[in-house]
């Protein structure tokens, strides 16, 4: 068995990515995500691979868009407003089908908003991580384990489908220290070669181009409905989620990342008042993991999800479960986190029948367990 | 508290930035890993750390642990008046509170928790251990609630300390076992 070591999520995703192949790293600095930048910084050069702090959010995924489009793996790393920033890039790299690994270690916001952790950017990842029709795949691990085993996964269904791919996490997550097993490294000379890639190739073939402009609206179309195919293919076969005490489940909590590792203690604590409570946990944001959801639907008498965030996900259990049974909402948001008492109140709601959306402040939550 | 801690065992740590509020944790953290535990250490990070407060919240379990933030802990160490103050009311019923007597100076009126003041910035002062107040504190908390071994925070403590400063091993170790010999003042007995 590998020697497990104690690390700081942020870390854990900075020596996954050097394990990954990962050789090029374009970031800046940003609270509270810097640690992986920091870790970058000292790692990187030793590997043999590039760290380069940019002038700015917005140089370093464009560095990042080129170092891809030479056929590298690559990362950028940040938190809330400057994955905003990114944006541009972001969808740039979308529309000129390049991989690379995009984190966002979420702070409340909007604006400036806070440091604390938050979930707040779930429709910024899931619904436009940039302009135009496009998607990135979004992975929110729950684990300082699971930041380095999903680093890895990143990097192969970004190459896979020649896709951005982002991996959500929050302030607690890059945080926090937990025993982590890291995964081996990788030899990136086994990696397949990236055929489309704008590498040097003396001659053996005609050069390739990677280019997101399409001045031709049928020219664009074709390619856009040519990646949404791929999108629907990543929908049917990359979807992730983990269940707990689902399979008798009355009450089913849906709630990612630190909003799942609260939940899980909330519904165990529900199994001892004896309300049949489950949790479903997305670790793929997009594609949502709907199939999952459709597993529970047969015997679930109503949804509960849970966000550090006024309620965006929400929208996509809604999707899914598609009227069949009540969704409700608990939220805090704001860098605030909810306690496992207070999901208790919310779940002991939802199993009485009741139906609702319930942010902070408002009073009839706080007079239950807390 | 008994011999050997019950499982989990949520711990707060609390005191001023650079006191080693966050080091203290991630010792106890690793003596719970090496143990075969599941741990988290969670610290507080921002604006709060600068010249402000720090805290660090470490969870040991038997079984996979949700919310990693303590909001009510079994064990309360306090190394100054204001996280003293802040988190005094936090402990669940039935806890243990040890604070270093020599930065906080003040007596719980609760009496439904285990209180042991320590003056541990002076005795670690006049042992020749400046700086190791908070590990001094570990070694009381390990007397206190048995959450670990000696040997084990031994261990833990080769891996907390960074390669550059081997020569600070032993002086950890010291002030484990200096802790955990330290009888609690009767700064607080009527």
């Amino acid at each position: 068995m590998v020697e497990k070591v104690l690390m700081k999520g942020n870390e854990a995703l900075a020596e996954a990515a050097l394990r990954a192949g990962c050789r090029f790293f374009f970031g800046y600095p940003i609270t509270p995500q810097t640690e992986l930048a920091a870790y970058m910084a000292k790692r990187m050069p030793k590997a043999g691979g590039v760290y380069l702090q940019a002038e700015s959010e917005v140089a370093a995924i464009n560095m990042v868009y080129g170092a891809s489009a030479a056929g590298a793996r690559v990362m950028t790393s940040s938190s809330s407003p400057g994955v905003s920033l990114k944006g541009e890039g972001i969808s740039y790299m979308i529309g000129a089908d390049l991989p690379a690994v995009i984190i966002n270690v979420q702070r409340g916001g909007p604006g400036l908003g806070g440091i604390q952790p938050s979930q707040a950017d779930y429709w910024m990842a899931t619904r436009a991580a940039g302009h135009g029709d496009g998607h990135v795949i979004v992975f929110a691990p729950s684990t300082v384990q699971e930041m380095a085993d999903l680093v890895a996964s990143a990097f192969e269904l970004g190459d896979r489908y020649r896709v951005p791919v982002m991996i959500l996490a929050d302030g607690m997550l890059g945080q926090m220290m937990e025993p982590v097993a890291l995964p081996e490294p990788i030899d990136s000379r086994s990696l397949p070669e990236k055929e489309w890639a704008t590498n040097g190739h003396g001659g053996k073939r005609t050069h390739n181009i990677v280019n997101s402009l399409y001045l031709v609206a049928q020219q664009l179309e074709d390619t856009v409905v040519e990646r949404s195919q791929r999108y629907a293919r990543i929908k049917d076969e990359e979807q992730l989620a983990e269940t707990y005490l689902t399979e008798d489940a009355e009450v089913v909590l849906v709630a990612y990342g630190a909003a799942a590792r609260i939940s899980r203690t909330a519904v165990a604590k529900a199994r001892e008042l004896g309300i049949k409570a489950g949790l479903i946990r997305p670790v793929t944001l997009w594609p949502f993991p709907v199939d999952t959801i459709e597993t529970v639907i047969p015997v679930a008498k109503s949804f509960l999800t849970v966000e550090l965030s006024m309620g965006q996900m929400v929208e996509d259990v809604r999707l899914a479960v598609n009227g069949r049974s009540p969704v409700s909402f608990f939220g805090h948001t704001g860098g605030v986190i909810p306690t496992p008492d207070e999901v208790l109140v919310a779940i002991q709601k939802a199993a009485m029948g009741e139906q609702f959306d319930l942010v902070p402040y408002h009073t009839r939550l706080t007079g239950g367990a807390r | 508290m008994a011999e050997h801690a019950k499982m989990p065992l949520n711990i707060m740590l609390a005191g001023f930035g650079g006191q080693g509020i966050l080091f203290a944790g991630k010792l106890i953290a690793y003596a719970g890993m090496i143990d075969g535990h599941e741990i988290s250490w969670l610290p507080s990070y921002g604006p709060e750390m600068r010249g402000g407060t720090a805290n660090c919240s470490v969870c040991l379990s038997d079984e996979a642990i949700g919310s990693p933030l303590v909001t009510e802990p079994d064990v309360l160490i306090a190394m100054n008046l204001p996280s003293y103050e802040r988190f005094i009311d936090s402990v669940k019923p039935g806890g243990v509170v040890i604070v270093d007597e020599t930065m906080v100076g003040a007596c719980t009126m609760r009496p439904d928790i285990e209180y042991h003041p320590v003056p541990a910035t002076e005795i670690a002062e006049n042992s020749g251990l400046k700086g190791l107040a908070n590990v001094l504190l570990v070694g009381k908390m390990l007397a206190v609630t048995g959450f670990s071994s000696e040997k084990t925070l031994h261990a833990a403590i080769e891996k907390s300390v960074s390669a550059k400063h081997l020569d600070l091993i032993d002086l950890n170790r010291k002030a484990i076992a200096l802790g955990a010999g330290i009888p609690d003042s009767d700064a607080c007995t009527a």
